[in-house]
């Protein structure tokens, strides 16, 4: 495993993932942390977005600042929040701006289209590659595989709220993993 | 904006931010009912352009946040509302993974994670679907929106090719009328 040799390093890394995640940064946080930089393995990645789902706040976010804070304590996770927030947030701004100027424009709507069509295909695409880390869970591999496919089926298609689903899926899932490792 | 707005927005956001679990968005409905029809600080226009705009922006998308508050009150509402939304779910977060890391070995902590593993990961796909549903309403778009997701799918898994330059591209073929 590689590692972050100083601040100033998390900072431009986490803003470099930032800068690149139109439409969400969980894709490229994937393919930046745990494929180019290899800051951290896919169980570890997948592992730690667990936490930093049930955790309030942008899940992605809070995943930067636990990557941070492994490396280089409440300072890393500070560098990482600032990485992942300072430039995008004087981007978008900007394009609030323009926006007044733009929104006349239909190729600007069909622009945002053609783009949040494929933040949708990087999303799936992203949970596709994941998907292998459930291979090692201790719930065994038909247990695992189904409790994600629940997950998708009552959130993505019957629209169940997430605290349902949370303590369905979830807390069934922890009940027996608690059962098969104590 | 007086100085009791801007403590009373600051203060909104900041009971908001230990309630969003999975995200700000699942916040959304709450910060409509404050925004647009508690207080008239933004239109109904004003508010859905603000997370769309947000959504096409680089960045994680908690930054749809500082664009409402910059509606409501230029750069000091969107330092404010950014602050609020933050503080709070920044410290539970240290404080959760310095324990995390110290028990590492727990096996409450183990079963947590192997528990939750299987629903993060339908979470992933659940919104990967979402995202894709509003352009597989659109009649005149539906097949081309579906290639296109298709055509990205095929192209993350199985080639490196930077994700920039595939969001850009999306954006080409759009604006040129394919998708």
């Amino acid at each position: 495993m590689n590692r972050p040799e100083s601040l100033a390093d998390l900072y431009v890394a986490f803003t470099r993932l930032a800068l690149q995640g139109f439409g969400g940064v969980l894709a490229v946080a994937q393919r930046e942390l745990v494929e180019r930089l290899g800051w951290m393995t896919r169980e570890e990645f997948v592992e730690t977005l667990a936490i930093a789902q049930v955790l309030p706040g942008p899940n992605v976010v809070n995943l930067s600042m636990m990557v941070g804070d492994r490396f280089f304590g409440t300072r890393g996770a500070m560098a990482a929040l600032a990485g992942m927030l300072s430039m995008p947030a004087v981007i978008v701004l900007c394009l609030a701006v323009a926006y007044g100027e733009l929104r006349n424009y239909p190729v600007a709507a069909d622009a945002l289209r053609g783009m949040g069509a494929v933040a949708a295909g990087l999303v799936l695409a992203t949970g596709i590659k994941l998907l292998p880390a459930l291979n090692k869970s201790p719930l065994g591999r038909p247990l695992a595989f189904g409790l994600a496919m629940a997950a998708f089926v009552l959130i993505g298609l019957l629209r169940w709220p997430l605290v349902t689903v949370l303590a369905l899926v979830g807390g069934g899932g922890m009940a027996v993993a608690w059962w098969k490792l104590k | 904006m007086s100085g009791a707005d801007f403590l009373s927005l600051f203060l909104h956001f900041l009971v908001l931010s230990p309630m969003s679990i999975g995200g700000a968005i699942t916040t959304v409905p709450e910060m409509h009912r404050f925004l647009v029809e508690q207080t008239n600080w933004l239109t109904e226009t004003e508010f859905t352009t603000s997370i769309a705009l947000a959504q096409a922006a680089p960045g994680p998308n908690i930054l749809f946040v500082a664009v409402l508050g910059w509606n409501v009150a230029g750069l000091a509402g969107a330092v404010t509302a950014m602050g609020g939304i933050m503080l709070p779910s920044t410290l539970l977060t240290l404080s959760a993974t310095r324990w995390a890391r110290a028990n590492r070995e727990h096996v409450a902590l183990r079963s947590f994670s192997a528990g939750m593993m299987p629903l993060t990961l339908g979470l992933i796909i659940a919104t990967g679907w979402l995202l894709a549903l509003p352009f597989l309403r659109e009649d005149g778009h539906r097949w081309g929106t579906l290639a296109l997701i298709a055509v990205t799918v095929g192209l993350t898994l199985k080639t490196r090719l930077g994700l920039v330059w595939m969001v850009l591209g999306g954006g080409v073929l759009g604006a040129l009328g394919f998708v």
